[in-house]
């Protein structure tokens, strides 16, 4: 699904990955860990071709990444949900366009019923005609999810989707994760919170992925 | 109980909708499109007006000759018969007459003042001459003349006519020049506006890529704004440009060239094909400016 082949990602002040070996099977759940400035943003984005590597390989569905055109990758990234920690939307249209925003972009149509339903399972039905700037943290972590969701992604990148919220918000925006893992989707979550770790691994079967000094590797129980 | 579900918007309308309505490339772009067209007006007044009457120049001296008759006295009714029974005989001559006395004296008026003694002036004799289709030998018509009527002298306008043609033809170039340069202009404003749009709503566009849009969705919406945008600003200009033109006097009652810039008969159809060139180009300029720039963007 998505696979890493000695990737290395360099900046101009230097290397910030190197030889990064993984593959993401699917319907698993990964948690990216390592410390702020370790790497975890510029690995998500090499697993959604925002970036390209500097030397190895990346693969998404099977494709090298360097062979895709600037198409290519917007339609791989309807198969790819991404969640943020500054989750970003376009302030100008309410929540529930917003959310429909990976529908609209592809020239589909959302069945109205299956947003209102994404808008329950967010809990932000309420809020289905406000505008983004009128939504507090939480809210909007969970609205950006249920717009990662929408398209029905095989695969959600997370980037410290927790990191502005409190613990219980945490809790919640974990629980719709573990939901959706349980649904068949692959998740892959940075975070550094290991609190909301060790309750995730005690509902499911998470892997822990730690960036150290550049390296990717297992760790916690999974070492 | 869930509130009634609103129609849904069309995708057009919909593309439409992720770029943020307001900015102050919106004036921007609709005043250059109406400013642009209401010069193209007059500039496309300009040109027809200037072709209408390069036209008509044409035409007009192209058909009729002079014949300028300066003799002694005695001579002059001599040579006038002459001349006049001469024009009889000569093919391609559709008709001519000898302009007489009150006649001349009207001609020279605006310029002596009334009450003219033509009579005691060595004014020269004038023969009008109308050209028949095909028309006649001008070369063997001055022969005949100079052998018949020594001080007969054929004037068929081609000194006159042909600068005075080719002055009316290049003030049409000009027009018409001046229309692609207000085009060109217009286009490197709204390339301008678009790009300053596109620069502004860059976080829009990276939302947009995140949730997987093309360049070519991305960059329809900016252009159909662009285009509508366009579109109305250049039909309000292009109207008042209209208005204008109908303001001005109309020929017939002064006379004058520049009285006459106007549009006359299906001529007041060709503003109408302005809005949807400005938008055209809009259209284009927009395109090409877009994706220039959601390259450099992400």
């Amino acid at each position: 699904m998505i696979a890493f082949e000695n990737a290395a990602y360099s900046y101009s002040g230097g290397e910030l990955l190197s030889d990064v070996s993984l593959r993401l099977a699917p319907g698993s759940f990964h948690f990216l860990t390592g410390p702020s400035g370790s790497g975890k943003s510029t690995f998500l984005k090499l697993a959604y071709a925002e970036l390209l590597p500097t030397t190895g390989r990346v693969t998404l569905f099977d494709r090298d990444v360097t062979s895709l055109s600037r198409d290519d990758v917007a339609r791989t990234r309807r198969r790819i949900g991404i969640v943020h920690q500054d989750c970003k939307f376009l302030d100008h249209l309410s929540l529930a366009a917003n959310m429909a925003l990976p529908f609209t972009v592809s020239e589909r149509e959302s069945a109205p019923q299956d947003l209102d339903d994404l808008l329950d399972w967010v809990g932000l039905s309420h809020l289905s005609s406000a505008l983004p700037p009128q939504l507090s943290g939480g809210e909007r972590q969970r609205a950006a999810l249920a717009r990662a969701v929408i398209v029905d992604p095989d695969v959600i990148l997370a980037d410290e989707p927790t990191g502005n919220v409190d613990w219980e918000m945490s809790l919640r925006i974990l629980t719709l994760l573990v939901e959706l893992n349980r649904m068949g989707k692959t998740i892959l979550m940075a975070t550094h919170d290991l609190n909301l770790i060790r309750q995730a691994k005690a509902q499911l079967q998470a892997r822990v992925l730690r960036i150290s000094n550049h390296r990717i590797q297992l760790a916690g129980a999974d070492l | 109980m869930r509130p009634p579900a609103a129609k849904p918007a069309s995708p057009a309308t919909r593309a439409l909708q992720v770029v943020p309505p307001s900015g102050p490339t919106v004036w921007l772009t609709s005043f250059t499109a109406g400013a642009m067209a209401f010069l193209c007006v007059f500039a496309l007044a300009l040109s027809l007006a200037s072709g209408r009457l390069a036209d008509r120049w044409s035409e007009a001296l192209a058909r009729t000759a002079t014949i300028r008759l300066s003799a002694p006295p005695e001579q002059v009714q001599l040579q006038t018969d002459a001349i006049l029974a001469l024009l009889a005989t000569t093919p391609g001559i559709a008709s001519f007459r000898a302009i007489d006395d009150a006649e001349t004296r009207a001609l020279l008026e605006p310029w002596f003042g009334p009450g003219l003694p033509i009579e005691a002036l060595p004014i020269p004799r004038l023969f009008e001459v109308v050209e028949a289709d095909p028309g006649y030998d001008a070369e063997g018509l001055r022969q005949r003349l100079a052998a018949e009527a020594p001080g007969a002298l054929l004037d068929d306008h081609t000194r006159w006519r042909r600068p005075l043609a080719e002055a009316a033809g290049r003030i049409r170039l000009l027009g018409v020049l001046s229309i692609a340069l207000i085009g060109a202009a217009m286009a490197a404003m709204i390339t301008l506006a678009a790009r300053a749009a596109l620069a502004a709503n860059a976080e829009v566009i990276r939302v947009l890529r995140l949730v997987g849009a093309k360049d070519s969705y991305i960059a329809r919406a900016f252009v159909r704004r662009f285009t509508l945008r366009t579109l109305v600003g250049a039909t309000l200009g292009a109207a008042a440009g209209v208005a204008g033109v109908a303001a001005l006097p109309a020929a017939d009652a002064a006379g004058g060239f520049l009285t006459g810039l106007g549009f006359t008969g299906t001529g007041w159809l060709w503003p109408l094909v302005l809005p949807p060139i400005a938008a055209l180009v809009a259209f284009l300029a927009t395109r090409r400016a877009a994706f220039a720039k959601l390259k450099e963007l992400t």
